[in-house]
């Protein structure tokens, strides 16, 4: 088709006082943004292949670049924003369906913002972590409704399998093939150092990291990918993915260009072959096949791993919750609509699911109700963004967090939103031999490790502040929090009172 | 050899049984099946086990290089994500039967259920194949990635038909194998039918053969070369769907 009235995004600008043309931004550039003409003597740029990842601008040693947004404007409409112009200019061109990466850019309510902490004052004295034990141990599984003792003080009750994370936080599940290997082994050596766990996603589990076993949570998804009975006894759980938050419904789908030689065996697909996880698991129409699935996998790991269920945050996430844990899960983990993902629809990213904090709250309210909570623990992901967030995640009931989009950013993402391309500049969402190995898994794995404690020590401090000294403490305690520029409705269903009530 | 007898007993004991008995004993048999799940799970090389009665659903599943042999019908997802090894039923098997299964074989003597040999794969020497006596459900080797299905079509009556409908729906790997030609409308639009080799031939003979032994059949009559095959249009279907945004 001759015309096109696609137009960039971003304006590439060069400082020509500072530039010396060392052409550090021509190598650096996956996405040939960047290119010398070498008649004339000049750097030029494409504009239109800028993805503002800030890979030059980040590496131009004399800082002569910047990124802007490019300064076309279309006659002021708050309905037909240039963005919703753009999108028709793209999906008329070829007729393709959007695909965007991380999370929702749409501007919706982040209800984190909207809860106060509380803090002691005279009476419950606040603590001082610095100079006090402060506990965020966490474990994660199944709890017995009662423990039983023999005559001796044995104990007799038969106790499931629990996973420990020595803070509240594990890494989400992020698949070898939608991430390099390189950010893999960062997530993987910072996770046995901080006592954590990263997650394999549905992209098996490579050989080279069955060492990091113990702090590795193994996932089963619709299509199976590198499953089999060595690789769901090498972690320390098993995680059944049914959804994700950034695009509930759908499945996966790793186009066969990134599946090379080492995708392939540890996906164990062929080179070059597409890897399509079906939205559903074909074998789960219902809870009781959700139970069939989960005790297969229990009885092929002979009952020593918790199976953890993975649910995006929808409608009806309570009800499912409860069928969850009656399926006889050890731990639900539910994914907010924020989340971010390798690649979803667009519209689907953008438009399906609800926030985590409602989930959360609602799934917690219910499996209380029901009598049941105690039986489970609750993972709860999708833009948590700081310590903070995990505090109040915490005191809204959830057991632990798992943190997808920090850990990439902690491992430089730009959130340039483009890891569909597989030309990520940060060697993160790629597969391409040079580009993974611009990330450093020695340097890098120490960032993520840097982060994790950064955030256990204000975890602490606020839980200093409110009294408590242990996370466990805190957990569904929804007095610590305070709503604020939050409706009646909100506040009913986060269980909170008003800032100042 | 050694037999247990299943009467009364809840698949997970009856599975650690198995686990107790395979570490000393190479060749089992189970008596009175009845519907317990995961019979064979897991279960490694050098195993040989016969199951008397009705297979649970989940037989076989992840399983690692045994043999099974069920002397009776098999329930729901027989051979679940199995990695190696061989099953043998005589009767018939139900839904996702071979669900992501990766390698190993699967003879069923008579019919199977819906969603046979869902995303199947293959990799490197690890094919794995699924033959089945009778015929199939709805969604035959949907999503098939890998791995050959063929259906022998035996003692059909008139009006019933080898496949049901949408079969190969979202196929992008591996072949399908069908006694004599079906009609288009009910394939997916992703598999199509292309024209039978020597080599193709030479294996349909084989796995005949195999069959014919296992069921003790004689299948003398079967004319090779009406079968059909049906490969995947495209390994990649999926590639031009999408626009970055």
């Amino acid at each position: 088709m001759s015309l096109n009235f696609d137009f960039p995004d971003f304006e590439v600008v060069r400082n020509e006082k500072n530039c010396n043309k060392c052409k550090v931004c021509v190598l650096e550039c996956s996405n040939k943004v960047h290119f010398y003409d070498e008649n004339k003597k000049t750097l030029n740029v494409n504009n239109s292949k800028c993805v503002n990842c800030h890979r030059c601008v980040v590496l131009c040693p004399l800082k002569a670049l910047t990124i802007k947004k490019y300064p076309l404007e279309f006659k002021e409409n708050s309905n037909w924003t240039s963005r919703a112009i753009k999108e028709i200019y793209k999906q008329s061109q070829r007729g393709e369906v959007l695909l965007s990466s991380m999370g929702t850019s749409n501007k919706f309510p982040v209800y984190w913002d909207k809860m106060l902490l509380n803090a002691s004052q005279v009476t419950n004295p606040s603590i001082d972590p610095l100079r006090e034990p402060m506990e965020t141990k966490v474990i994660i599984g199944r709890k017995p409704e009662k423990l039983e003792f023999n005559s001796k003080g044995k104990l007799v009750t038969e106790i499931p399998p629990q996973v420990e994370l020595n803070i509240p936080i594990m890494f989400s599940a992020m698949s070898y093939g939608s991430i390099s290997k390189n950010a893999h082994e960062a997530l993987a050596r910072a996770s046995s150092e901080l006592g954590i766990c990263y997650n394999t996603g549905e992209g098996g589990l490579n050989k080279d990291f069955y060492k990091y076993g113990k702090n590795t949570i193994v996932q089963v998804a619709s299509g199976r990918f590198g499953v089999h009975k060595e690789y769901l006894n090498a972690g320390a759980a098993i995680e059944i993915k049914i959804g994700q938050g950034a695009k509930p419904g759908i499945g996966g789908h790793l186009p066969g260009r990134k599946v090379g030689k080492d995708v392939s065996s540890t996906r164990m697909i062929p080179i070059g072959s597409d890897a399509i996880s079906p939205s559903p698991h074909h074998d789960i129409y219902s809870i009781e096949d959700l139970r069939q699935l989960i005790f297969s996998l229990k009885e092929v790991t002979e009952y020593k791993k918790p199976i953890f269920v993975k649910i995006a945050a929808v409608h009806n996430a309570p009800s499912i919750a409860s069928g969850i844990v009656r399926a006889g899960a050890d731990a639900i983990v539910v994914d907010g609509f924020r989340g971010g993902t390798g690649a979803a629809p667009t519209r689907v990213r953008d438009n399906v699911g609800i926030p985590i904090e409602f989930a959360l709250a609602a799934i917690d309210q219910r499996l209380r109700e029901e009598g049941i909570r105690n039986h489970i623990s609750l993972l709860v992901s999708g833009t948590i963004r700081n310590s903070a967030d995990i505090v109040k995640a915490t005191a809204l009931g959830a057991d632990a967090v798992c943190i997808g989009t920090a850990a990439l950013i902690a491992l430089g993402c730009h959130m340039c939103q483009s890891c569909t391309t597989g030309k990520c500049n940060w060697g993160i969402a790629t597969q391409e031999p040079d580009l993974v190995k611009r990330l450093n898994p020695d340097m890098m794995y120490k960032k993520l490790v840097n982060l994790i404690l950064a955030w256990n020590n204000e975890i602490q401090e606020m839980l200093g502040g409110m009294g408590i000294n242990a996370i466990d403490s805190l957990r569904g305690n929804r007095l610590m929090l305070r709503g604020i520029d939050l409706n009646e409705k909100e506040l009913e269903i986060l269980g909170l009172k008003y800032a100042g009530q | 050899m050694k037999t247990i007898d299943a009467s009364n007993m809840h698949y997970r004991d009856l599975n650690a049984v198995v686990d107790a008995e395979s570490l000393k004993e190479k060749n089992l048999i189970i008596k009175n099946v009845y519907g317990q799940r995961y019979i064979g799970r897991g279960l490694s090389c050098g195993i040989k086990m016969s199951v008397y009665g009705v297979a649970g659903n989940d037989m076989a599943s992840y399983m690692n290089g045994a043999e099974l042999e069920v002397f009776g019908n098999a329930q729901d997802a027989l051979g679940n994500t199995m990695n190696g090894g061989k099953v043998v039923v005589h009767g018939n098997a139900g839904d996702t039967l071979g669900y992501a299964m990766r390698g190993g074989q699967i003879y069923v003597e008579g019919n199977v259920g819906y969603r046979v040999g869902i995303h199947m794969k293959e990799y490197n020497d690890m094919k794995p194949i699924i033959v089945v006596g009778g015929k199939a459900g709805d969604f035959l080797g949907e999503y098939m990635a890998g791995g050959v299905i063929l259906v022998l079509g035996l003692n059909l009556d008139k009006d019933e038909d080898i496949i049901g409908r949408f079969c190969a729906t979202g196929m992008h790997g591996g072949v399908i194998y069908l006694r004599e030609k079906q009609d288009p409308y009910k394939f997916g639009k992703e598999a199509s039918k292309v024209k039978l080799e020597d080599s193709d031939i030479s294996f349909l003979k084989k796995q005949i053969g195999v069959y014919s032994k296992e069921f003790n059949k004689d299948l003398k009559h079967i004319n090779i070369n009406s079968f059909s095959k049906y490969l995947a249009i495209n390994k990649n279907p999926y590639a031009n769907m999408y626009c970055v945004y």
